[in-house]
């Protein structure tokens, strides 16, 4: 007896240190001298807690077995990702942390409910857990394109409905059965719909507003692990279950203020009803220019800016372009790269590729600190955005993007826009940009005018 | 029930904590930033190691939470630090 309080004792011990630990690494991890050896600490605190939790545990083959399987699975996707397909492993590595807490709910009912409070808690987790998995496993559905089912099609709307109905349910479960006596098993029926409330939920939000999602799915595991901490008394899982919650959380506010709308808005109501009110205007004529011109005036410009978008991802474009930029350096022109928040599928996509080509981290600027010195750029190259440099955002007031901060390049002294063909962004509305006095259209592929550009410096 | 409610006070100290320490991240650092943090809730693995094993149902379930919470701590972990070497200064 006196041994087993000994293990308890030490077991939360160590739980605070990691949750110390968990508290440090996630500091370090939001700058960037300190990032690496954050993850690190993060890593570190996690191994204290998982080594310390296996000590005397009831299963040991079982466990093992579990940890090792996992490890491995882990380990390979990690480090065979590409990383363009970065967005949807972190949607699919998040759901797996979601299905944990599930399956932790799932087992805690199991063991028998003592009074309502449990009880309750038990339905939470088992809600946001299974609503996290296949959430997040529709998002891999839509970030990795294997998924292709229209917002308006019959089966979104049926999983809709049903996602309602789960909530509805669920609220049912919480508030209306422990008072009554009911002859079905309701948890059962729970189960099934939790899961399905999850598909709902992902499937009616579009590709360009992912990085909601995905960051408010990130914000869910936590919240889902550090609930699942409440119900098993478990100090480091509240800990650094909150932690998670809250960072996903602000990502979430990031992203949703980027795009000047309410994170209800994303969620459940979407572009498409909102373009419809957009007027079409008079728009003029587009001015297409060739590669073989584009270059006569980038080898003049003395100051460059690249602002690329999710269509440089598509393209595999990156790679080129820091090529280009390099040329352009030698050449004596200042190179900076305009990032929007939300250019891309996930937080910071343009970051990490351009990260992966190589390009400085430094070289990289916001919106704000880009825009007040616009009219000092000679040419803003725009690869594959689109809605980030849209006009509309400050010009129209009618808009349905009226208000979103932009990468403001309608004021840089010449705008390049590489473009496949005249169709509108993510949010279906039309681009003055393309119109404007000062923009050229350089319609293909945006690997290959790159390629074309880079070819025509080294000659 | 009082160490329940203790344990909520806990709960609702880290979120504020957590929305303190991550307020101000730069846009480089939101995608290492959400896998990196993404890595931590794989934490759900330390609770999945105490549930317990008394039907074959149980130990099932153990089994699967032990494997995907594994999974999610080990890709999460690796794949950050991936990410995290890529980025240089100039």
């Amino acid at each position: 007896m006196l041994n087993q309080i000994d293990i308890n004792t030490i077991q939360n011990l160590i739980y605070i240190i990691a949750s110390v630990m968990f508290i440090y690494g996630i500091k370090m991890l939001g700058k960037e001298a300190t990032a690496v050896k954050g993850n690190f600490i993060s890593a570190l605190a996690m191994f204290l807690a998982v080594g310390i939790t296996v000590v005397g545990v009831i299963n040991p083959l079982i466990i093992l077995g579990g940890i090792a399987l996992g490890a491995i699975v882990g380990s390979v996707i990690a480090i065979k990702v590409k990383m363009t397909s970065i967005p949807e492993m972190v949607a699919l590595f998040n759901g797996f942390g979601g299905l944990a807490t599930f399956f932790i709910a799932w087992s805690e009912h199991n063991s028998g409910i003592e009074n309502i409070l449990q009880n309750s808690l038990v339905i939470l987790t088992l809600a946001i857990g299974g609503i996290t998995f296949t959430g997040s496993l529709i998002a891999f559905g839509k970030l990795s394109e294997r998924l292709k089912i229209d917002k308006a099609s019959i089966i979104t709307k049926t999983f809709t409905t049903i996602f309602y109905a789960a909530i509805l349910y669920l609220l049912a479960s919480l508030l209306v059965f422990p008072l009554i006596d009911i002859s079905f098993d309701y948890f059962t029926i729970l189960i099934i719909l939790v899961l399905l409330a999850g598909i709902g939920f992902v499937l009616p939000i579009g590709g360009g507003d992912m990085p909601v999602v995905i960051s408010l799915l990130n914000s869910f595991s936590g919240i889902a692990a550090a609930f699942a901490g409440l119900l098993l008394f478990n100090n480091v899982l509240i800990v650094a279950g909150s932690l998670v919650g809250a960072s996903g959380l602000i990502l979430t506010i990031i992203m949703a203020k980027a795009m000047n709308r309410s994170i209800s808005n994303i969620l459940f109501v979407g572009y498409a009803s909102a373009s419809k009110s957009s007027s079409s205007k008079e728009q003029g004529e587009v001015k297409p220019i060739s590669v073989a011109d584009a270059y006569l005036i980038l080898e003049n410009a003395s100051s460059v800016l690249v602002v690329p978008g999710y269509g440089m991802a598509v393209a595999q474009a990156q790679h080129t372009v820091r090529e280009l930029g390099e040329l352009l350096e030698e050449n004596g022109t200042e190179v900076k790269y305009g990032i929007h928040p939300v250019a891309g599928r996930m937080p910071g996509h343009m970051n990490v590729l351009l990260a992966e080509a190589n390009v400085p981290y430094d070289v990289l600027v916001e919106p704000d600190d880009v825009n007040p010195m616009m009219d000092t750029v000679d040419v803003a190259l725009v690869i594959g955005a689109n809605d980030v440099v849209n006009p509309s955002a400050t010009e129209e007031p009618g808009s349905p993007i009226y208000g979103m901060p932009i990468i403001e390049v309608n004021n840089a002294k010449t705008v390049f826009v590489l473009k496949r063909s005249m169709s509108s962004g993510f949010a279906g509305v039309q681009n003055p940009l393309f119109f404007k006095e000062n923009t050229r259209m350089l319609f293909g592929d945006a690997k290959e005018s790159i390629s074309g550009l880079v070819s025509e410096f080294k000659d | 029930m009082e160490s329940l409610i203790l344990l909520g006070f806990v709960l609702v100290l880290s979120i504020f904590l957590g929305l303190e320490l991550i307020s101000k991240v730069p846009s480089t650092l939101h995608t290492p930033l959400m896998s990196g943090a993404n890595a931590i809730s794989g934490i759900a693995l330390v609770g999945a190691l105490t549930l317990a094993q008394d039907s074959q149902l149980q130990t099932a379930l153990a089994f699967f939470a032990i494997t995907f919470a594994s999974i999610n701590v080990f890709g999460g972990y690796l794949v950050t630090n991936r990410m995290l070497k890529m980025f240089k200064k100039k």
